[in-house]
């Protein structure tokens, strides 16, 4: 279990988390709702280790293999979307990474540099990047962010189905979307920076 | 496609200004005609002498680039990560951008000699241009990448391959192109003050004594030459280390 205790942060003296405290199941996925400028960004930033909390503690993570989707996509613009894929996990078959991407509907890019994909494309590559690379805590920050009706139906099944069993943190607006990820647990941040969990 | 700087019609204009230029003239010594340059060089080749004194201001010219390039692109890599060896070698490399090369040249024949002069002084005057621009790059990667790579753990070494250097090489490439036409002209200077045995500079020194201008165009031809086609095979060089290197 990934259990984070009363996490403060502010910038130049400004507050963005206030004793924040939740808790995040091991196995299972977690949505996290919030209005934005609530802290989520900040808190996802702290859980994956590129901020440090002024007070306040996160367990549970260490030792533990994390990936992430941002909300950009941090593609290497250079790359085809295989070897964006395979940067993060280089061991892994051409076949596979092909296979993914086909049930993800990206099929005859994987020669394309990824500048020359569309946003909706880039976005899957992104995503298939943190799901592929053998994490057990994956971060999703709004994956589904600008995906039509259609494709995002096809890709939450598809992450869903590849996030089985591991620990997922899915921050989103939708409630929607932590249904379709199957989410067992919605912390949701206030404004106030108090949570509540349902 | 990539476009040429230089038209061949521009270059013929220019030929055909040059040689009415010394048919007005009519003097060899005041302005030698491009023909009379072309026969010269083309007897300059035949000699053993001409080789000697090519390869041997060559070594040293290109010697002292290199060093300047690995130099530079080391001392920025520790710069970017360290403040102080930044702090340390601001003065140091403000000295080499702003001490005129001549007095750069007559130092080092004081401390030196002639033999390695050149070397030493395209590597002053190379360094300066290959750190300034590595750590103009190393600085100007995409922070949000550098975190992908923390997060997601990303080797050290891989980490380099695939998302520093595809950043960096851009500045990388500009300073080498830079830095090659630099050490040319730093490096003959220096010899024809310095006139190490063999070497360009020295035939330079030695055609102006001897008001040999065709001579002396002969090799001028020849260093440009030289300049622009090591440029040309050091940046397919390079392009071909860094499609390699990145390669995943």
């Amino acid at each position: 279990m990934i259990a984070i205790h009363k996490l403060c942060k502010a910038f130049d003296n400004k507050a963005v988390l206030r004793d924040f405290s939740c808790t995040m199941e091991d196995g299972c996925v977690t949505a996290l709702m919030a209005p934005s400028g609530a802290g989520k960004t900040t808190l996802l930033r702290m859980l994956m280790g590129l901020e440090t909390a002024d007070s306040g503690e996160i367990s549970g993570l260490s030792g533990r293999r994390i990936s992430a989707v941002f909300q950009e996509d941090r593609l290497l613009e250079n790359m085809n979307p295989v070897d964006n894929i395979r940067l993060t996990a280089p061991k892994l078959d051409r076949a596979v990474i092909l296979r993914e991407m086909a049930a993800m509907g990206l099929t005859d890019c994987e020669n394309q540099p990824a500048r020359e994909l569309s946003g909706g494309m880039r976005r899957r590559v992104a995503i298939l990047r943190a799901l592929l690379c053998g994490a057990d805590v994956i971060f999703l920050d709004e994956p589904f962010k600008g995906l039509d009706e259609a494709t995002k139906a096809l890709v939450v099944a598809e992450t869903k189905r590849l996030c089985a069993g591991k620990t997922v943190l899915l921050v989103t607006h939708e409630e929607k979307e932590a249904a379709m990820m199957g989410a067992k647990q919605v912390v949701r941040m206030e404004m106030d920076v108090k949570n509540t969990s349902v | 496609m990539k476009k040429r700087n230089l038209s061949l019609w521009a270059v013929l204009f220019w030929l055909l200004v040059w040689q009415a230029g010394s048919m007005a003239l009519h003097s060899d010594i005041l302005l030698v005609s491009p023909l009379r340059v072309l026969q010269t060089l083309l007897a300059l080749i035949q000699t053993t002498r001409f080789w000697s004194s090519l390869l041997g201001s060559m070594g040293r010219i290109l010697g002292g680039f290199l060093l300047a390039a690995a130099l530079g692109t080391l001392l920025a890599a520790l710069a970017a990560s360290f403040k102080r060896v930044e702090e340390l070698l601001a003065p140091l490399v403000l000295a080499m951008k702003t001490v005129p090369v001549a007095s750069f040249i007559i130092l080092a024949l004081i401390w030196f000699g002639s033999r390695n002069l050149s070397v030493f002084i395209a590597l002053v005057m190379v360094f300066p241009v290959m750190y300034t621009n590595v750590l103009s790059g190393i600085r100007a990667r995409d922070d949000s990448l550098l975190e992908m790579a923390r997060v997601f753990k990303i080797p050290a070494l891989r980490r380099i391959r695939c998302i520093d250097l595809p950043q960096v090489m851009p500045y990388f490439r500009a300073g080498c192109t830079l830095g090659l036409g630099l050490c040319w002209k730093a490096g003959v200077a220096a010899e024809v003050i310095g006139m190490p045995v063999p070497s360009i500079g020295e035939r330079l020194q030695q055609a102006k004594v001897y008001l040999d201008t065709p001579e002396l165009f002969a090799w001028t031809l020849v260093i440009v030459l030289m300049s622009v086609g090591f440029e040309k095979l050091f940046m397919a060089a390079l392009g071909a280390l860094e499609r390699r290197l990145t390669r995943l």
